[in-house]
């Protein structure tokens, strides 16, 4: 259960509709079913009114739609961000990706998001509704005579259970009370692979990324990747328009991802959200994310505009290239 | 499609040894593009020169690619057969089958394989090969020398002397460097300071000399023929175009206790001083660690007995910023520290010291005005031990010590103990040496005179352990010849200390993006044929920075550094890489990734129009590199998400195919 409210955020966007600071508002907008929702511009208070929505499936992250968004508005657009999705925000305005004057930021506090697939696995197939009362969940579905009640902690999104901050790193406005950076476990999944041999490791990442469909959703989601134009799409890169074709092209297109991301993503969550087959995509990264702070000191992509960027900086204390093989798992 | 012509090289038998190279000629005949493929016994000789013009006519070709040594060899000498032959010198590429395949491989046959396999790649990458047209650059005639050491000063000497104008960047408050805290100088014992300070004068006197002292350069930006350079004049807290170096206030000031640097700390000088009586400039310099005034503000006694009114404690560190052509690295070496070589118990006596404290202690200027005196109770000794290689030659403690031969060593160590056996000839002097080293212009027959007139005692092998017992130094070694321990009772042991790089070398490298090896001695561009040169063009060697040197073999390097500096200062313009990293703006992001790896400065951002496939248009930050600026090492193009970085010459796709080919 949120702290903050639909009719609080609705009231927010209206004020700031009428008063003129903004001239449209990007929020969650009600999509097919009570778990799809879909990202929305709405440019009237009788819009908001018709179709904002807020609950716990309000996970994607607004940041990248700026990019695009800004340039198709006049005045200011107003965004709500939840904590992980300043930190893309501040990267994104790192790589001058859009126009910092052209948007409102207003922080709102999160409780954390919900899995769809791990309510499915409790409630079974067939979702009608998803209501809420209090921290638990009402799901009422097409083959269950009674609604199906799950605490909303039990069905938390990773991601979520391995918050790494519930602070607002960037904001005009804040809702609620600022939160805190929090000591998370993120990186064990990572250690616990880490620890296989390379066999079993490449067994783990083969049956994952075999399931994939190349549907590209994790790259058009990821707020990392706003190439003008991505080199899948390119002709001229070579990688172009690939589909997964053998065991190779399937993991090349993630690999390929994983390392132009690297230094860049600030582990949001949302490739493994937006994926339809359940890839746990996120851990590339954050394996990427757990080596750069071993080699270069630690760094949270995203934490301030034009932060250092370990991987397209050098200081006299980084490590050799030879280091960095060495302890690698090399041998195995 | 191109058409390509494909020439390998016996390199008489260097390649043919190895490699079939008919049956590579014949392999890379039916590869896509290729209408010409030949092989002969020496393709970079005039009349393989003349095969590869007379196929470029004969079959119309567009592309070349010779299968022979490495690009560093010959690919500009390809490029110009190429141009003579009415291409562009861009369409030719090497295949590297002598270094990267004859020479690392014993068997023919893998040899032969993958001769065909490195003639693939070059095949498919000169079929996305485009004509390139270098660009031009003015070239600053003006020299930058780093180090106003003996090398430094040479080279500043000689590029003067052609007519440019040369500056001179030393840390210390004078220069004069090493050679300056020298006593006598091998083979022919002429006092150091006799040779060494007319050309100090001649520095100072030179009207296109500029010398700042007591600065360092802080950085370094642009390309050679082109740098810019910020140079950073500490404070010396003495206005150096006014103080006349009369030396009242080293006479007066108060602060008489500060370990004297010049005496490598074997006596003290004021917080005011002059390290030297030939000092260049002869300007004191306040010492701002040493000097009451500077630290809380109380005395000021240099300030009232100076007649010239030349202190100014409110001094501030200067920043000066000039362009150069041409930068000299001259930054010298130093003694290794002996605080890892307990076994010679170099910090629990005085009387075990270094070779360069023994110089002092030999020279008429030094602490003991020449006389040979123990530093702890001021007796002349009786017996003394030199141990050579401390530090050097150190294969085992390559921790402590250096794996190299120092050079320097046994030249100076024979000198010592010549010179004490000629003025003390009471003393007993013993050598400890693995070898004698004396190649050299009348070097072995100084060595010999040491030895059979002057009676020195060599004795082949290491000394295992000094310990301070009493006022002996007790000395345990092992005479390698007559195998058997000795103990001698020293009165003074001197270390032969290995000598290292200066430590502002390593960063100096990386601002100027001059290579280092691992002992951080700076690299040339080829061992022999371009000693004076870094890899990094319009940076030049000079002296010990480049590898242990004694003092002839660093004048004339230096000579040499000058006069590559001189041939690169007479041109008026430089011909450009066309090799340079390019934009594609219609796919840049203007994230900055780029500028931020680039380690020349050469991108810059703009906001430009576009218009868009709606007949909007939008303007975009997009990245725009300068040619001249730029050195193709192409680290933008890997740190570039989205690829619109790419490199003439060497483009991702160009790559892509070579890496295809290889691996098909």
């Amino acid at each position: 259960m949120q702290k903050i409210t639909r009719e609080q955020l609705i009231q927010k966007a209206s004020e700031l509709l009428e008063n003129g600071t903004v001239s449209a508002v990007l929020g969650w907008g009600i999509g097919e079913f009570d778990y799809d929702v879909t990202p929305t511009v709405f440019s009237t208070v009788e819009e908001l009114k018709n179709g904002f929505v807020f609950n716990d499936f309000c996970g994607a992250n607004f940041s990248k739609y700026l990019v695009k968004k800004t340039d198709k508005i006049e005045g200011k657009i107003l965004v709500f961000l939840k904590p992980c999705d300043t930190y893309s925000f501040n990267q994104l305005l790192t790589e001058h990706r859009f126009d910092r004057e052209k948007v409102y930021a207003v922080g709102i506090p999160c409780e954390g998001m919900a899995d769809i697939a791990k309510v499915k696995a409790i409630s079974g197939d067939g979702i009608a509704a998803i209501g809420s009362d209090g921290d638990k969940l009402v799901v009422t579905t097409l083959y269950a005579d009674e609604p199906v009640v799950i605490a909303a902690k039990d069905v938390l999104a990773e991601r979520c259970i391995n918050c790494k901050s519930k602070k607002h790193v960037a904001y005009d406005e804040l809702m609620g009370e600022e939160g805190e950076v929090i000591e998370s476990n993120r990186f064990d999944e990572v250690a616990r692979l880490e620890a296989m041999t390379a066999d079993e490791r490449f067994a783990f990442w083969q049956n994952e990324l075999s399931r994939c469909i190349r549907c590209n959703a994790c790259r058009d989601a990821c707020p990392a990747c706003t190439c003008e134009k991505c080199v899948f799409d390119n002709p001229n890169s070579g990688v172009e328009n690939k589909s997964p074709a053998n065991e190779f092209e399937e993991k090349l297109f993630h690999i390929i991802r994983a390392y132009h991301v690297a230094g860049r993503c600030t582990d949001c969550g949302e490739c493994s959200r937006v994926c339809p087959q359940n890839i746990p995509l996120h851990l590339l990264n954050r394996k990427f994310i757990k080596d750069m702070n071993d080699f270069y000191g630690e760094y949270q992509a995203g934490a301030e505009v034009g932060g250092r960027a370990p991987l397209v900086d050098y200081t006299t204390e980084d490590l050799e290239p030879g280091e960095v093989f060495d302890r690698g798992d090399n041998n195995a | 499609m191109q058409r390509v012509g494909v020439f390998v090289c016996w390199c008489g038998s260097n390649i043919a040894g190895t490699v079939d190279v008919e049956a590579v000629s014949e392999a890379l005949k039916s590869e896509p593009g290729v209408v010409f493929s030949t092989n002969y016994q020496y393709m970079c000789s005039q009349a393989g020169q003349d095969m590869i013009k007379q196929a470029v006519k004969e079959h119309n070709l567009t592309g070349i690619v010779v299968c022979s040594c490495s690009p560093r060899m010959h690919e500009a000498t390809f490029r110009k057969t190429a141009a003579a032959a009415g291409l562009n010198p861009y369409m030719v590429e090497i295949a590297n089958i002598r270094e990267q395949c004859s020479w690392v491989h014993k068997d023919m046959l893998t040899g032969t394989e993958k001769a065909i396999i490195l003639g693939k790649a070059a095949i498919a990458k000169v079929n996305l090969n485009a004509p390139l047209i270098p660009g031009e650059s003015p070239v600053t005639k003006r020299a930058l020398v780093i180090g106003g050491g003996i090398a430094g000063i040479q080279t500043a000497l000689d590029i003067a002397d052609a007519g440019f104008p040369v500056d001179i960047v030393e840390k210390k408050p004078t220069i004069g460097g090493k050679m300056a805290q020298l006593d006598k100088t091998f083979p022919t014992l002429d006092c150091a300071a006799c040779i060494l300070t007319p050309k100090m004068v001649d520095v100072a006197q030179n009207e296109k000399i500029r010398i700042f002292s007591y600065s360092e350069v802080t950085e370094v930006s642009g390309f050679v023929g082109n740098f810019e350079v910020t140079i950073k004049k500490n404070a010396r807290y003495v206005k150096e175009d006014i103080c006349t170096g009369c030396g009242a206030c080293v006479e007066k000031c108060p602060m008489k206790r500060i370990p004297n640097e010049f005496n490598l700390g074997m006596d003290n000088r004021p917080a005011i001083y002059i390290p030297f009586a030939q000092a260049v400039p002869k300007v004191a310099t306040i010492d701002p660690n040493a000097c009451n005034m500077l630290k809380n503000g109380k005395c000021g006694v240099c300030s009232k007995v100076c007649a010239a009114g030349a202190i100014d404690y409110t001094q501030k560190d200067e920043y000066i910023n000039e362009k150069y052509g041409a930068i000299v690295v001259a930054t010298g070496f130093n003694p290794i520290s002996m605080d890892k070589f307990d076994e010679f118990a170099y910090n629990q006596s005085k009387d075990v010291i270094t070779s360069l404290e023994f110089e002092r202690l030999t020279n008429a200027a030094g602490p003991s005005a020449g006389k040979l005196l123990r530093p702890s109770d001021g007796k002349h000794p009786h017996t003394i031990v030199f141990v050579q290689c401390v530090g050097s030659r150190c294969e085992s403690c390559a921790e402590k010590g250096k794996e190299y031969c120092s050079k320097i060593c046994c030249m100076y160590t024979a000198k010592h103990a010549m010179l004490t056996r000629d003025k003390y000839p009471d003393t007993e002097v013993y050598v400890f040496y693995i070898d004698v080293r004396t190649p050299g212009k009348n070097f072995d027959e100084f060595y010999r005179r040491a030895v059979e007139e002057y009676g020195v005692k060599y004795i082949k092998g290491m000394v295992g352990k000094v310990v301070p017992e009493g006022d002996k130094l007790k000395v345990q070694a092992s005479d390698l010849i007559a195998n058997k321990q000795l103990h001698i009772d020293a009165d003074l042991v001197v270390l032969a200390a290995a000598i290292e790089p200066d430590k502002s070398a390593r960063p100096l490298a990386t601002m100027l993006t001059a290579s280092m090896d691992t002992n951080d001695f700076f690299t040339e561009a080829h061992p022999k044929l371009r000693p004076v040169e870094s890899p990094t063009a319009g940076v030049f060697l000079s002296g010990a920075c480049q590898g242990p040197k004694d003092i002839p073999e660093t004048v004339s390097q230096a000579g040499a550094a000058a006069s590559k500096v001189i041939g690169l200062l007479a041109k008026d313009k430089l011909t450009g890489n066309p090799c340079v990293a390019n934009s594609n703006e219609l796919m840049c992001n203007g994230c900055s990734s780029c500028a931020n790896v680039c380690p020349y400065g050469a991108i810059t951002y703009e906001d430009k129009e576009f218009r868009m496939p709606d007949r909007t248009t939008k303007i975009r930050r997009v990245a725009s590199v300068n040619p001249a600026v730029c050195q193709g090492c192409g680290a933008c193009t890997v740190a570039c998400p989205s690829g619109a970085m790419d490199l003439k010459g060497f483009a991702n796709l160009q790559i892509m195919a070579e890496v295809d080919a290889i691996c098909k």
